[in-house]
C-alpha cells in the first residue's frame, strides 16, 4: 500500500484528505470521529466576528433522479464562541498530534481583530490558519469573505497583517467569484502568505418554486444567493485550480495549493492533484454520505498509486500542469475522425441527430451489412463521412455505449502550426477571410 | 429471480449443450455494475450488510465499484467472508441482504448478488492476491472437509499466522460449491480457485484422505493444538419405498455432481423424469434434467406450495425452465419392468393438523393411488447424516442435536475443549447454506484463536488483514 503522507509548506499530514472549513468540521465531536475514520487534516469551520444563523440554509441541485449533484448553503461561519472553539481545538489537536489542524479566521478588517485572533488561535497547538476570504454571502455584506478576496489589495493587506504575527504556515483561501483568480492569488503571495487554497463557493441562486414562485431555499419568504459547491462545481474548481497553479508568478513562489470544489471520490482528488494541490479538501461530498467515504479514497487512490508506481502523492502532483496550454499554441494540424463500431452500435442514432442539427452533418444514416448478424439484407446504421468530419467530438459524447464511437487521430498532411505561431509568421491570413481562403486551399482544407 | 433474469428458452435446436449449462446470469458490463452501484443508497447501519451473515459491508464494497476502485471492492467484500465469489452465486439473496435492501419498498432492491459477483470476477481474473499468512504463532489446526466452512476456518486461521492441515476425503475441495451446486448457478472454476487462494496462504491441503479410515481421529487429536471439524452431511436417504433399487433412481446429489465433473454430454438423464423432494437439490436436478433434454419434468412433493423448503425464486425459475410441480403427491412405489424404472406409483395427500415444525402434515386420501409413466427417478430428499463419524467423535464426549453436532454458538467449540464444528454438520436449525458454513468457519477460527493465544487475541492486527 502507498504512502500517502504529504508535506504541506512544512506540515506533515497522513494524507491528503482533509475536511473543508465548513459544518462538518463545526465541533471537536465531529472533527475527532472525522479523524477516527480516516480523515488526515481538517479545515476548522471559520471562526471569527460574531453572527446568528437563518433556516433553511441548504438547496439542492438534483439532477434526473440523482440527489445533490450540487449544494447551495447560506449558513454562517461558525455561530458558536471563539473560545469554545478554540478550547475544542486544543483539545483535539492533543488526541491527534499527527493529523492536520488547520483554524481557518475571518474578522472583520482591522489589523489588531486579525492579529488578535491569530495569537490567541496559535495557543492552541493548530497546524496553520487558513484566511477565509471566500464566504460569498452574509459575511462579505459586512465586508468580509469575499469582499477581501474580491480585491486584491485587500488580501495582499490582510495577508501581511496576519503574517507579521503569525509563526505556523497561513493558507489564503481564495474566492472564485473574480474575473481573474490569478490576481488575488499574486496578491496572497505578495502578502507572504504560505499556501493557497481553492475554490470557496460559487454565487448561486439554486431554484425557485414554481408553485408558491419562493426562492430556494426558502428563508420565511425570502431567498438570496448562497454558496453553490458539490460535484457540479468540479470543472470550474480545476480551471481554476489550474490557472492559479500554471501562473509563473506563483510557480516561482513554490507555494503549495489546497485545491477543493466538488470532490467527491478518490479520482476527483487525483485530478485535483494532478493540476497542481498538494491537499484536497472536501465538505459537500461528507454532508452527503458522512465521514466513511474516506476510507475509498485513501483505498482508491492508494491502489491507483500502487498500479502506476507511485511511492508517494509528491510523485504525481502537479503532472498534468505542464498540458494547460492556451488556444493558440494548440496545434491546428491535429486530425481526428469519428469512427463507429457498428458492431457495437445500438441504433439509438443519437449521434446522427447530434452532427446533423448540432454539428457539421457528417453522420448519414445508411444501409450497412453486418458480419454475422441478422439475414444479409442489412439494416440502417449511422454512418460517418470522414472526408467530411470536422472532428468535432460531438458524437462520441452522445453516445450511450462504451468504447463505440472513438476519436481517432488522422495525418492530414496538413502543417502542424498553431495559431500563435501563424498570426507571426503569416499575419494576414489570420485577419483577411480572403486570405484565409486562400491558406485554406493551400493546405487542402475544406469546411463545407 | 431479480428482473435481470432472462427466462431461458428451451430450444434445444438452437443452443449447444454447453451453451445451455453456462452461468445464467450474464456478467455485468462495467457501465450495468457502475448504474447500478450508483442507484446504491448507501445507508448508515445497512439493513442488507445486518441481514448477510457474514456481515460483509455491503454499502462500502458498493460505492467502491462505483468510484471505479473495484479491487477495494473486492477487499473489502474478502475481508469478511473469503467465499465471496461462490456466495455472489448461490446465496439466497432475495431472503438475504437483496430482500432487506431499503429501495424494495418503492423500487427494486440493488443487485448486490451480482455487483458482488462483478468485483469478484474482476480481482479473480486479475489474479490479486489480497491476504498473506500471518506471522507463524507456533500452533497447529487440523480442518476436516474442505468445503466452505473448512476453507473460511482454515483462511482465516491462516492470515493469523496458525499452521493449518486440511483433510478433505474427496479429490478437490470446495464441498458442495464444487460438487453440489449446479454448473449454470456456479462454474466449478469459481469454487476450485477459491481454494487455491486458501492454499496461497500456506494452508495445506491433503485430498484423498479420509479421517477414521487413512488417518484416525486419536492421532489428530494428538497431533494438533485444535481440530475443525466441517464434513457435511451424506448421500440422499433411502425413501423406503419398494422399488428404490431399481435401475433409473438416482441420488440427486449425485446427478448434480456429474454436471460438474463429466462431460456434459456423457450424462445419462431420461425422457421422463420424477424428482422427489422440492427443496434446493430438488429444482437443481430438475433443472439440469430439462437442460440436458429431458421432455416431460415433474416435481413430487408431499405437501403444498407454501411447505416447500425451495425458494420462491427458485419456484419460478424451475416454472420458467418447463418444470411442472405435482402438490400434495406422495411417492408410495418405483414400479419397474425388466429391472428398469417404468413408472412411479403415488397417493394424493391432504392436509391435516400442524406437526411438531408447525407445518401442516399431508395425510394419505384412501383410495388415491395412480402412476406417473416415467424412466428416472431423481432423489432429492435431504441429506443422510455421517453416522460414522458422529458416533466416532461421541466417544471423544462431543453431543449431538437431532444427529448433528452440537457446538457453543459464539465459539463454534464442541463438547471437547479441542475440538470444533462448523457447516451442514451443525446444522441443527435454520438453513444450510454457503453463507452460513464460512460464518460458522470464522466464528471458529476466532474461537480458536481466542483459546489458543488468549482474549487479547481479538485485538491482533492479522484480524484487520490490512496489507
Amino acid at each position: 500500500m502507498a504512502n500517502l503522507e504529504i508535506d504541506f509548506c512544512g506540515i506533515k499530514s497522513p494524507n491528503p484528505f482533509w475536511l473543508a472549513s465548513a459544518p462538518p468540521t463545526n465541533s471537536g465531536y465531529q472533527v475527532q470521529k472525522a479523524f477516527d475514520q480516516g480523515w488526515g487534516g481538517v479545515v476548522w469551520k471559520t471562526i471569527g466576528a460574531p453572527v446568528m444563523n437563518v433556516c433553511n440554509r441548504y438547496g439542492t441541485m438534483d439532477y434526473k433522479g440523482t440527489k445533490i449533484i450540487g449544494l447551495n448553503n447560506v449558513e454562517l461561519i461558525s455561530d458558536r464562541p471563539i473560545d469554545v472553539n478554540l478550547r475544542e481545538i486544543a483539545e483535539t489537536k492533543k488526541l491527534f498530534p499527527k493529523n492536520t489542524v488547520i483554524c481557518s479566521v475571518m474578522v472583520e478588517s482591522k489589523k489588531e481583530a486579525w492579529q488578535e485572533i491569530i495569537k490567541r488561535a496559535e495557543q492552541t497547538g493548530c497546524d496553520g490558519f487558513e484566511l477565509n476570504f471566500g464566504c460569498p454571502h452574509g459575511m462579505s455584506e459586512r465586508g468580509m469573505g469575499s469582499a477581501m478576496g474580491q480585491v486584491p489589495e485587500y488580501t495582499c493587506m490582510v495577508t501581511e497583517w496576519v503574517m507579521d504575527v503569525a509563526t505556523i504556515p497561513v493558507i489564503v483561501k481564495l474566492t472564485p467569484n473574480i474575473t481573474d483568480i490569478v490576481q488575488p492569488a499574486r496578491a496572497a503571495i505578495k502578502g507572504r502568505g504560505s499556501a493557497l487554497s481553492l475554490i470557496n463557493t460559487i454565487n448561486s441562486i439554486i431554484g425557485v418554486d414554481i408553485d408558491t414562485f419562493e426562492i430556494r431555499p426558502n428563508v420565511g419568504g425570502k431567498g438570496g444567493h448562497g454558496g453553490y459547491a458539490g460535484p457540479a462545481v468540479k470543472p470550474i474548481a480545476l480551471h481554476l485550480l489550474s490557472a492559479v497553479g500554471a501562473d509563473p508568478e506563483v510557480q516561482r513562489s513554490g507555494v503549495p495549493i489546497s485545491g477543493m470544489g466538488g470532490i467527491e471520490t478518490w479520482r476527483d482528488a487525483v485530478e485535483f492533484m494532478l493540476l497542481g494541490a498538494t491537499s484536497v479538501q472536501v465538505c459537500t461530498a461528507v454532508m452527503h454520505w458522512g465521514f466513511r467515504i474516506v476510507e475509498d479514497m485513501i483505498d482508491g487512490m492508494s491502489n491507483w498509486m500502487d498500479e502506476r508506481g507511485f511511492e508517494s502523492p509528491h510523485d504525481f502532483i502537479g503532472k498534468s500542469l505542464p498540458r494547460i496550454s492556451h488556444f493558440g499554441d494548440f496545434d491546428l494540424g491535429f486530425q481526428s475522425v469519428a469512427r463507429i463500431d457498428h458492431n457495437k452500435c445500438i441504433n439509438c442514432n443519437l449521434c446522427y441527430v447530434a452532427c446533423n442539427d448540432a454539428a457539421h452533418q457528417c453522420i448519414d444514416l445508411k444501409n450497412v451489412q453486418l458480419k454475422n448478424i441478422g439475414n444479409g439484407e442489412g439494416k440502417l446504421m449511422p454512418v460517418v463521412r470522414e472526408e467530411d468530419c470536422v472532428g468535432c467530438d460531438l458524437c462520441s459524447t452522445v453516445c450511450p455505449v462504451d468504447d463505440c464511437i472513438s476519436m481517432v487521430e488522422i495525418e492530414t498532411g496538413r502543417p502542424h502550426v498553431t495559431w500563435n505561431e501563424l498570426s507571426q509568421k503569416r499575419p494576414e491570413i489570420t485577419q483577411d477571410w480572403g486570405k484565409m481562403e486562400e491558406y485554406r486551399k493551400e493546405i487542402g482544407l475544406h469546411i463545407h | 429471480m431479480a428482473e435481470h433474469y432472462k427466462p431461458f428458452k428451451y430450444m434445444p435446436w438452437e443452443m449447444s449443450l454447453e451453451e445451455r449449462f453456462q452461468e445464467y446470469h450474464p456478467p455485468y458490463s462495467e457501465r450495468e455494475a457502475v448504474l447500478e452501484s450508483n442507484r446504491c443508497l448507501y445507508c448508515h447501519d445497512a439493513p442488507c450488510m445486518v441481514a448477510c451473515p457474514t456481515t460483509i459491508d455491503i454499502p462500502t464494497f458498493i460505492r467502491k465499484i462505483s468510484t471505479g476502485n473495484v479491487k477495494g471492492s473486492a477487499k473489502t467484500i474478502l475481508e469478511s467472508n473469503l467465499m465471496g465469489a461462490s456466495c455472489s452465486r448461490v446465496c439466497p439473496v432475495e431472503v438475504l441482504c437483496e430482500g432487506a435492501c431499503v429501495l424494495q419498498h418503492d423500487h427494486k432492491p440493488i443487485t448486490i448478488g451480482r455487483l458482488q459477483r462483478y468485483a469478484m470476477d474482476y480481482a479473480n481474473e486479475r489474479n490479486i492476491d489480497f491476504f498473506k499468512k500471518g506471522e507463524p504463532n507456533g500452533f497447529k489446526v487440523a480442518v476436516i472437509g474442505a468445503g466452505p466452512a473448512g476453507l473460511s476456518c482454515a483462511g482465516e486461521l491462516a492470515k493469523r499466522g496458525f499452521d493449518v492441515t486440511v483433510l478433505e476425503k474427496r479429490e478437490w475441495g470446495g464441498g458442495l460449491d464444487t460438487y453440489g451446486i449446479v454448473v449454470f448457478r456456479e462454474p466449478v472454476e469459481v469454487s476450485l480457485k477459491e481454494v487455491t487462494m486458501i492454499e496461497k496462504l500456506g494452508v495445506e491441503f491433503k485430498f484423498n484422505v479420509e479421517v477414521g479410515k487413512d488417518v484416525t481421529f486419536e492421532d489428530l487429536v494428538k497431533q494438533y493444538d485444535s481440530i475443525f471439524v466441517s464434513v457435511g452431511l451424506g448421500a440422499v436417504p433411502e425413501m423406503s419405498i419398494p422399488g428404490e433399487e431399481l435401475q433409473g433412481v438416482y441420488d440427486g446429489l449425485a446427478f448434480i455432481e456429474e454436471t460438474k465433473i463429466m462431460p456434459l454430454k456423457d450424462i445419462k438423464y431420461g425422457n421422463r423424469v420424477c424428482v422427489i423432494g422440492a427443496g434446493n437439490t430438488g429444482i437443481d436436478c430438475a433443472t439440469i434434467a430439462r437442460r440436458l433434454g429431458s421432455e416431460r419434468v415433474s416435481i413430487i412433493y408431499r405437501r403444498s406450495e407454501a411447505e416447500m423448503p425451495a425458494y420462491h425464486f427458485e419456484y419460478q425459475f424451475a416454472m420458467n425452465e418447463g418444470v411442472s410441480f405435482m402438490f400434495l403427491t406422495q411417492p408410495v412405489e418405483v414400479v419397474g419392468e425388466n429391472g428398469q424404472v417404468k413408472a412411479l406409483k403415488c397417493i394424493r395427500m391432504d392436509l391435516g393438523q400442524p406437526d411438531a415444525s408447525g407445518r401442516r402434515s399431508p395425510v394419505e386420501v384412501a383410495g388415491s393411488e395412480f402412476e406417473i409413466p416415467c424412466d428416472m427417478v431423481i432423489k432429492a430428499i435431504g441429506q443422510k447424516k455421517l453416522t460414522p463419524i458422529t458416533d466416532k467423535l461421541g466417544e471423544f464426549g462431543v453431543k449431538l442435536i437431532k444427529g448433528y453436532i452440537e457446538v457453543d454458538n459464539a465459539t463454534n467449540r464442541t463438547h471437547h475443549p479441542k475440538i470444533y464444528a462448523g457447516g451442514d454438520c451443525i446444522r441443527s436449525k435454520g438453513e444450510a447454506s454457503t453463507v452460513m458454513a464460512v460464518e460458522d468457519g470464522k466464528i471458529a477460527a476466532n474461537g480458536i484463536h481466542v483459546a489458543l493465544c488468549g482474549e487479547k487475541a481479538h485485538k491482533v492486527p492479522a484480524l484487520t488483514s490490512k496489507m
